[in-house]
């Protein structure tokens, strides 16, 4: 385990374009960083240059405080899942696991390579696969087989490279869990690269936001939702994203398209100076004003608009109100929409209204905007006039909380995990989060049979196995121990 | 449904047939001539006439009168060609995935060299050759027909191998290197083992080239010492000088298509196709 510091990284090509540009972040050990932007970002190219497969141009790249810049990627001991797997398909799939303890000649007995190898199929439920090739398995199982070659060896940092976009959904949602709590279990310091909102909010201790080789903000994910730091960040993070209107301030007041709306004036003061300010609302802020209590009516404002349509999910729905901005605004939106990969859409305003609301499209509504959670932005640097610094630290501050809580918690009384009676792919997903809920507790041991057993066997390595290589079960106990 | 799924099975099979017919009635005709004897050479029947199928023309070749001249233009021939396929397909191998993995000045340069090298009609080398080798000693050795082998070989095996060293993932040489493998032993142990089938394919190709090959084979020999068996063929001479030896040479070309045959039938199953599928997403 270690942690990895970036200072100052930059990586140009022969032409001189900055893939990444001046990036420092420092990684703690055991935490679980994603690398997350637009394509073309650079958040591949920053994670093959802390794996060394890219040369570093600028800046030290130092892991557990040794620079490592001119390092092979072979003396640097991390481990990386790439996006295709890469296996080795004249391999079986012992061999692929097996295969960074054969190039580690010397070091591992031919009993103590089958008993790694059996240990980490076990944990990824592989074992009934072990002699079969890659050709013959499934997206998923291939996906797990990338990841027993990262785990079989002690590696000090796992790397990810997009490694679930080539599975479907459900697949993607499934193993999403089973590599987050594979990396509270070991307790490893992981880089995960990814495009995928979901996968970026719900797997990271701190998301990493990168734009054209720059990064913009590095913070816990409800920090960034709550208190992003320029308009990108704000834009980028959410689904549906944040509705940008633009908006000239008079005292409290902001004159927008929807209206006039009537902002708390601390907020309005840190938009003073400013002719013009873009609004950033998060759908959630607006609601259907008939079905708004009494008690929060006053938080907010309530403006009438006509939807063009809505759409209905069961447990919301969403609202859509087009505007026509000024020229100069609207060129801003689009470059704001070109930024974020997103086509250059005729502006509108995304509502998300109560499944129970009785707003349709076509027709005159009232709408009530919760105005204490509005940012406002300057148009011109993109910057967050309203970010609250303090907190949104003590935001990322919780997330690192719980972060030592649940590797404390993962490793000490749910190591055992691999529930060999269930099939990896039809597990449903219900199981496997009563499944952590019951584990913190400390009961599931009798209740998933096979479990108790493994984890015997392998928390015994870690007590007996005096190896440089122990099992998996043995870094997890150095690291609590420590 | 199943009426247009027989004929187009019957379909098939008649084109199928056809091709066949096409491409071994030369080759049946050949086997056919090698069992006749000298007397039956002109019958104008494809088959040797009534009972007088004789195996005279294979004794002759190979423990017969012109044995000398066949055999040792055999040996020569393995010899040569196995030697300039192995150098050729060893070079082509480096080569090739230099080409396909690094970027580097003149890459183009020799793409496009070897092109050129490999469309310059050999007929159009033969004679200055002649008069080189003469001079420096090379003319009627194994190396003077290795050398302008090579010139055939290497080209097409650079330009094979490329393109097979393309496919592969090169994923798989990095994962190889985070995994703790250096740069030789990703290439050993990710690499060789998927470019197998391509160098063995590439290999099969260099062989036949060399092996086939007539021009330089006889302007570059004069004894036995480099003769290849293409240009010791057109040494052989019938019983008399008013025999035609079309027996013979069809006995020695029946002999001759054996190794090819063996070779394709012997390399066909390391020509996995898909063996690179399953590395990456399919």
């Amino acid at each position: 385990m270690a942690s990895i510091t970036l200072n100052n990284l930059v990586k140009k090509y022969g032409d001189g374009f900055p893939a990444v540009n001046d990036i420092s972040i420092d990684i703690a050990d055991g935490e679980f960083i994603i690398l997350v932007g637009p394509s073309g970002c650079g958040k591949s190219t920053l994670l093959r240059m802390i794996v060394g497969l890219e040369d570093i141009t600028d800046g030290d790249l130092l892991i557990d405080g040794k620079r490592v810049n001119d390092k092979a990627p072979r003396e640097r001991n991390l481990a990386m899942v790439f996006q295709n797997y890469a296996l080795y398909p004249h391999l079986t799939v012992y061999e692929n696991i097996a295969f960074p303890l054969r190039l580690a000649k010397g070091k591992h007995s031919e009993e103590q390579v089958t008993k790694l190898v059996t240990e980490a199929a076990a944990t990824l439920e592989l074992t009934d696969h072990l002699q079969r090739k890659p050709a013959n398995l499934s997206g998923g199982q291939r996906q797990r087989v990338a990841m027993g070659r990262a785990i079989v060896r002690q590696a000090d940092a796992f790397l990810f490279d997009e490694p679930l976009s080539n599975l479907d959904a459900k697949l993607r949602g499934q193993m999403r869990s089973e590599i987050s709590q594979m990396q509270r279990r070991l307790g490893v310091t992981s880089v995960y690269v990814t495009h995928d909102q979901t996968e970026a909010m719900t797997l990271g201790d701190r998301v990493a936001v990168l734009k054209k080789g720059e990064l913009q903000q590095i913070a816990s994910p409800r920090e960034l939702y709550e208190q992003p730091g320029n308009l990108f960040v704000a834009g980028f993070i959410g689904s549906p994203s944040m509705n940008f209107l633009p908006a000239t301030v008079e005292g409290n007041i902001l004159k927008t398209v929807l209206g006039d709306l009537a902002v708390p004036p601390e907020k309005a003061a840190k938009a003073a100076g400013k002719k013009v300010v873009l609004v950033g609302v998060r759908p959630e802020f607006f609601e259907d004003a008939k079905l708004v209590e009494e008690s929060k009516r006053g938080h907010g404002s309530t403006f009438t608009a006509t939807l063009t349509h809505t759409e209905w999910l069961g447990n919301e729905q969403y609202g859509y109100i087009t505007f026509d901005p000024a020229p100069e605004v609207r060129e801003l939106l689009d470059n704001l929409a070109r930024d974020m990969d997103a086509d250059e859409l005729r502006p509108q305003i995304v509502v998300t209204l109560d499944a129970a609301s009785r707003i349709r499209g076509g027709r005159e509504a009232e709408i009530w905007l919760d105005t204490r959670k509005l940012h406002l932005f300057d148009p011109e640097t993109g910057e967050n006039l309203t970010r609250d610094a303090a907190a949104g630290a003590a935001l990322t501050e919780e997330a690192n909380e719980e972060r030592a809580e649940e590797i404390a918690s993962a490793q000490g009384t749910s190591v055992h995990h691999a529930d060999g009676s269930m099939n990896g792919n039809e597990r449903p997903q219900d199981t496997r989060g009563a499944q952590e809920t019951t584990g913190g507790a400390g009961s599931t041991g009798g209740a998933t049979g096979g479990a108790g057993s493994t984890g015997g066997t392998t928390g015994g390595a870690g007590s007996t196995d005096a190896s440089p290589g122990g099992s998996t079960a043995a870094g997890g106990g150095k690291h609590t121990a420590t | 449904m199943t009426e247009k799924k027989t004929k187009n099975k019957v379909l098939w099979v008649v084109v199928g047939a056809l091709v066949l017919l096409y491409a071994l009635f030369p080759v049946a005709s050949i086997l056919a001539t090698s069992f006749k004897a000298p007397s039956d050479l002109t019958s104008g029947k494809f088959l040797p006439t009534g009972g007088t199928a004789t195996t005279s023309n294979y004794e002759q070749i190979l423990v017969g009168d012109a044995q000398e001249l066949f055999l040792s233009s055999l040996r020569n021939s393995i010899g040569i060609s196995l030697i300039a396929t192995f150098i050729a397909v060893v070079l082509a191998t480096l080569c090739a995935y230099a080409i396909a993995r690094l970027d580097f000045p003149g890459k183009k340069l020799i793409l496009t060299t070897a092109l050129a090298v490999s469309i310059f009609p050999v007929i159009s080398i033969v004679t200055p050759l002649f008069n080189l080798w003469r001079t420096i000693g090379l003319y009627d050795t194994w190396l003077g027909l290795i050398i302008p082998y090579l010139s055939l070989t290497l080209p097409i095996s650079i330009w094979t191998l490329a393109a097979f060293f393309r496919q592969i993932p090169w994923e798989l040489e990095q994962a190889a290197q985070v995994d703790g493998a250096t740069t030789w032993q990703a290439f050993r142990k990710a690499i060789v083992p998927l470019a197998a089938p391509g160098v063995f394919t590439t290999a099969i190709i260099a062989f036949f080239i060399a092996w086939n090959d007539f021009v330089y084979g006889i302007s570059l020999t004069s004894t036995e010492a480099a003769r290849p068996v293409p240009a010791a063929l057109a040494f052989f001479t019938g019983a008399s000088q008013f025999e035609a030896p079309t027996g013979a040479i069809s006995a020695a070309a029946i002999i001759v298509t054996i190794p090819i045959v063996l070779l394709v039938l012997l390399f066909q199953r390391q020509i996995v196709s898909g063996l690179t599928s399953g590395a990456v997403k399919g």
